[in-house]
C-alpha cells in the first residue's frame, strides 16, 4: 500500500515517551507540490520564484517583524533549551532532526540572526547566523511544510515559543517570492471563485441538502429541513464543506439540522460562505484570512441572520474564536445574547442543559468512545465561559450521547493533544508519507485504549482530523468507520419529535 | 591612577550604556511591535490580570518548562536561582549601608549568596554536560551557547575562589564601583582572578542585548503566555490592519 515504511507501534505505555533516535535528513526529500502560476495570481503573489528573490524575501522578513510581536519576541527568545526538542508529533513520527520544533524555528533564525542582527552580521555561524541562499530556501520549503501549526510546542516552551506563528511566516515570506504550496493557494482561489475549499457550487449544494432532507425523512419521517440562503433565518451556519460531502463528516451536519430541528430554531447555509475553513491562516497571510472571514460577514449581513454558528472544524474554530472579531467584526448587527460565532457543541450542550433537546444513549449503545481533542481548538480557542471548556464541553456531549466513554493517556488529550498529522494546509496527497508519519504519537496512545479498553470509535469535532484519520488510521490496521463526528453521535442519540 | 584602572573603568562605562541603551531598544521594540491577533496558548487567562499571574508563574516557577522536562527544571532552577541570590549578595558592593530596609536585607542575604554561587555552578555544569552529551540538545547547538555557558562558568569560579579561598581587596574594590558614580576614579585592585571576573561580566553585558539572553525580556512580552483570552468580546485592529475595513 505505501512505498514507505509505517512506523511500527511500540504499544508504549506512554505513547509520548517514546521518543526515536536522530536521524538527519530522512524526511529532506518530502515536500510537497510547488503552486503554479494559476493558484498564485488570484492570491496577489508573484506567478512563480522571482529575480532578486533574496532582496525581497528579506524586505517581506522586515515588513513582517514590524506587523507581528509573536515574530519579533519568538525569534529573538529562544535559548535552544530543548525543551520543546521531544515534542512535535512529525520529530516522533519521523526522527528527522529538522523538525524538533527549535530546529525548523532556527531555519528561518539563523537568516534573521544574519541579516537583522549585529552578531550574526559580524560573526556568522558561530552565534547561528545563515545567509539566504537557494539551499535555505528549498529547506525552508521542505520543513515548514512539515509543521502543522498545531502549537504543541509552544505548550512546552519556558517563553512560550510557538513555531506555528514561525511557519506562518515563513510560508508568507515563500508566497511573497512566488514560492508558494499549490495544496493551499489553489484552495484559497478556490474559496474567492466559488465560496468553498471544496469548489462545491451553489447548485451542486442546493442538490446535496436536497437529497439530506429527503433521507432523514426517509430514515426518521421527520421533516428536519438544510435550508440554504434563507434570508431572515436566526442563524447562520458555517461549517466546513467536506461536512457536505463525505463520511464521517455529513453525519455531524445532518445531527446539527436535528438540533436545530428539535431546537426549534430557524437556520441557514449561505452559498455565498459556505466554508468555515480558512487557509488564509495556514499561509501566514493576514490579508488572506481577513478576505475568507469578511466573506462571512457579508453573508450574515446579506441574510439578515442574528445569529452565526460555526459547525466542526478545528483551524476554523480557531479563525473564528480567536480572529473573527478582529478581522469582520464588530458584530453590532447581531443579537447580542449571544456570543459570536457560537460552536455547535456550545449550542447543543446548552439546549441539553436547558432541557431543549433530549438524547438517548442507547442509540449508541455497542460504542466505546474516546475524543481526540484537536490542536486548534484545543491550544488555540475556547467554548463556554471558562478557560479550559474546549475540552470539557465536548466530552460532556459524547458522554450524553454514548453510554461508554475513554480518555486516551492524559499527556496526549487537552492541551497536550497531539496533532493528527494532517493539519495546517498538508491534508493533500503529496505529503501522504509526512502524514502516516505524523499520526504515530495519536495512532499509538489510540490503539492504547482500543486494545486496553475496548475502545471502538475516535469522535473529532474537525474536518481535517476526520479527513486524515479516514485516511491513515487503515495503514496502522484500523478500520476507518473507527472515525466518527461529535455530532453523529448526537445525530444517533437525540429524540425527535 | 594605574592603566588596568583605566582600562576598567572605561570597560564599565561602556558595558553599562551598551546594556541599558540596547535592552532598553529591544524592549521598546518588542512593546511596540503590534499583535492584532490573539495567540494566547489556550486554556488562558480571561483576564489581563490573569495572564499576569501566568506571566509570573513562568517567570518565578519556570512553570511550562516543569511540565515539558523534569531535568532540565531542576537544572535550570539551580542556575537561575543560584545566580538571583549570588546578584542579590553583590548589592553590598554598590549601596551604601544607610538605606535602612533594604540594606538589612542585603546584610541577611549574605550567607545564602554565598553558598548560592554553588548551585549556580552545578546548574551550568549540569546545563553544559547536557548540551554536550544528549544529542537532541547537541543538535541544536550553536558555538554561542557553549561560548555563553563558558563566559558565565567564568564568572561563577572567579568569584567562589576569590569568596573563599583567594580574597581580593574587597573594600578598594568598593571604593572603586562607587567612584564610577561620581567620576571620582579610585584605584583597583589588580589580583588576576577579580580582573578575570569583572572583564567577564562587562562582556556579559555587553552581549546580553545581542544574544538569546534576550530570554529575560522576551518572556514578559511573549503572545502566547501575556496575551488573555477575550477574542470573542474584543476586537483588536493594528494600525496598519486599520484601512482594510474601509474597503470591505
Amino acid at each position: 500500500m505505501a512505498k514507505f515504511e509505517v512506523p511500527v507501534l511500540t504499544m508504549s505505555e506512554e505513547p509520548a515517551r517514546d521518543i526515536p533516535e536522530i536521524q538527519a535528513g530522512v524526511m529532506a526529500h518530502s515536500r510537497p507540490f510547488l503552486a503554479k502560476p494559476e493558484h498564485n495570481k488570484p492570491l496577489g503573489f508573484p506567478d512563480s520564484l522571482v529575480d532578486h528573490w533574496q532582496e525581497k524575501a528579506l524586505e517581506r522578513m522586515g515588513s513582517l517583524l514590524k506587523r507581528f510581536r509573536s515574530l519579533r519576541v519568538f525569534l529573538d527568545s529562544c535559548v535552544k533549551c530543548g525543551a520543546c526538542t521531544d515534542k512535535c508529533h512529525y520529530f516522533l513520527g519521523t526522527g528527522d532532526p529538522k523538525n524538533m520544533p527549535v530546529a525548523r524555528q532556527d531555519l528561518l533564525r539563523s537568516v534573521y540572526r544574519r541579516y537583522f542582527t549585529l552578531p550574526g552580521q559580524l560573526f556568522g555561524p558561530l552565534v547561528g547566523a545563515n545567509d539566504l541562499t537557494q539551499e535555505t530556501l528549498e529547506e525552508w520549503y521542505t520543513y515548514f511544510h512539515q509543521c502543522s501549526q498545531c502549537r504543541r510546542c509552544s505548550v512546552f516552551c519556558p517563553y512560550g515559543i510557538d513555531t506555528a506563528e514561525i511557519s506562518m511566516a515563513a510560508r508568507d515570506i515563500m508566497d511573497h517570492v512566488g514560492y508558494g504550496q499549490k495544496y493551499c493557494n489553489e484552495i484559497i482561489t478556490k474559496v474567492h471563485k466559488i465560496g468553498n475549499n471544496l469548489g462545491l457550487p451553489g447548485p451542486a449544494l442546493a442538490d446535496t441538502l436536497m437529497g439530506l432532507e429527503e433521507d432523514v425523512h426517509d430514515e426518521t419521517g421527520h421533516d428536519v429541513k438544510f435550508p440554504l440562503d434563507v434570508e431572515g433565518a436566526d442563524v447562520l451556519l458555517i461549517t466546513p464543506s467536506a461536512d457536505f460531502f463525505a463520511e464521517p463528516h455529513v453525519d455531524g451536519l445532518v445531527g446539527y439540522a436535528k438540533v436545530f430541528h428539535q431546537a426549534g430554531v430557524s437556520w441557514t447555509v449561505s452559498s455565498y460562505a459556505s466554508e468555515a475553513a480558512n487557509f488564509g491562516m495556514f499561509i501566514g497571510s493576514y490579508e488572506q484570512m481577513y478576505k475568507v472571514a469578511n466573506r462571512i460577514r457579508k453573508a450574515a449581513y446579506d441574510l439578515k441572520v442574528k445569529r452565526i454558528v460555526f459547525g466542526e472544524c478545528g483551524h476554523a474554530w480557531r479563525v473564528a474564536y480567536s480572529f473573527l472579531n478582529t478581522l469582520a467584526g464588530p458584530w453590532d448587527f447581531l443579537d447580542k445574547d449571544y456570543p459570536v460565532p457560537q460552536h455547535i457543541i456550545e449550542f447543543t450542550t446548552d439546549l441539553i442543559q436547558r432541557g431543549g433537546i433530549k438524547l438517548d444513549r442507547s442509540a449508541n449503545e455497542n460504542m466505546v468512545v474516546t475524543l481526540h481533542d484537536s490542536c486548534n481548538v484545543a491550544r488555540g480557542a475556547r467554548m463556554g465561559g471558562v478557560p479550559g471548556g474546549q475540552f470539557t464541553l465536548p466530552r460532556t456531549l459524547l458522554k450524553a450521547c454514548a453510554p461508554q466513554y475513554v480518555d486516551m493517556h492524559p499527556d496526549t488529550i487537552n492541551d497536550k493533544t497531539f496533532c493528527c498529522g494532517g493539519g495546517g494546509g498538508l491534508l493533500t496527497d503529496d505529503l501522504m508519507e509526512l502524514r502516516v508519519k505524523g499520526a504515530k504519537p495519536r495512532v499509538e496512545a489510540l490503539k492504547n485504549v482500543m486494545t486496553q479498553a475496548g475502545v471502538t470509535h475516535i469522535a473529532s469535532l474537525c474536518a481535517i482530523c476526520k479527513s486524515q484519520f479516514t485516511k491513515i488510521l487503515p495503514y496502522y490496521d484500523i478500520e476507518m468507520d473507527a472515525v466518527v463526528s461529535v455530532h453523529g453521535l448526537v445525530s444517533k442519540a437525540i429524540l425527535l419529535g | 591612577m594605574s592603566f588596568v584602572t583605566i582600562a576598567y573603568a572605561a570597560l564599565f562605562y561602556v558595558a553599562t550604556v551598551v546594556f541599558s541603551v540596547g535592552l532598553l531598544n529591544k524592549v521598546l521594540q518588542f512593546a511596540s511591535a503590534p499583535a492584532p491577533l490573539k495567540i494566547p496558548t489556550m486554556p488562558a487567562p480571561l483576564t489581563r490580570i490573569g495572564a499576569a499571574g501566568r506571566v509570573t508563574r513562568e517567570v518565578v516557577l519556570f512553570e511550562s518548562l516543569f511540565r515539558s522536562d523534569k531535568w532540565l527544571w531542576i537544572f535550570a532552577v539551580l542556575f537561575h536561582m543560584g545566580l538571583l541570590l549570588v546578584l542579590l549578595r553583590h548589592a553590598r558592593y554598590f549601596l551604601s549601608p544607610v538605606w535602612g530596609v533594604v540594606w538589612d536585607a542585603v546584610v541577611l542575604i549574605q550567607p545564602f549568596g554565598a553558598y548560592a554561587a554553588f548551585a549556580m555552578l552545578a546548574g551550568l555544569l549540569l546545563l553544559l554536560v547536557r548540551r554536550v552529551v544528549l544529542a537532541r540538545p547537541r543538535y541544536i547547538t550553536n558555538p554561542s551557547d557553549i561560548l555563553l555557558l563558558i563566559l558565565l562558568l567564568g564568572i561563577a569560579l572567579s568569584g567562589i575562589f576569590m569568596t573563599f579561598t583567594v580574597h581580593t581587596d574587597i573594600i578598594a574594590l568598593k571604593q572603586f564601583f562607587v567612584s564610577l558614580f561620581t567620576f571620582s576614579f579610585q584605584e583597583l585592585p589588580t589580583d588576576f582572578l577579580l580582573l578575570v571576573h569583572l572583564f567577564c561580566v562587562a562582556v556579559l553585558m555587553i552581549v546580553f542585548p545581542f544574544s538569546k539572553l534576550l530570554h529575560v525580556p522576551g518572556v514578559f512580552f511573549s503572545p502566547t503566555r501575556a496575551q488573555c483570552d477575550n477574542a470573542r468580546e474584543k476586537r483588536h485592529v493594528a494600525a496598519w490592519a486599520a484601512s482594510m475595513d474601509a474597503e470591505r
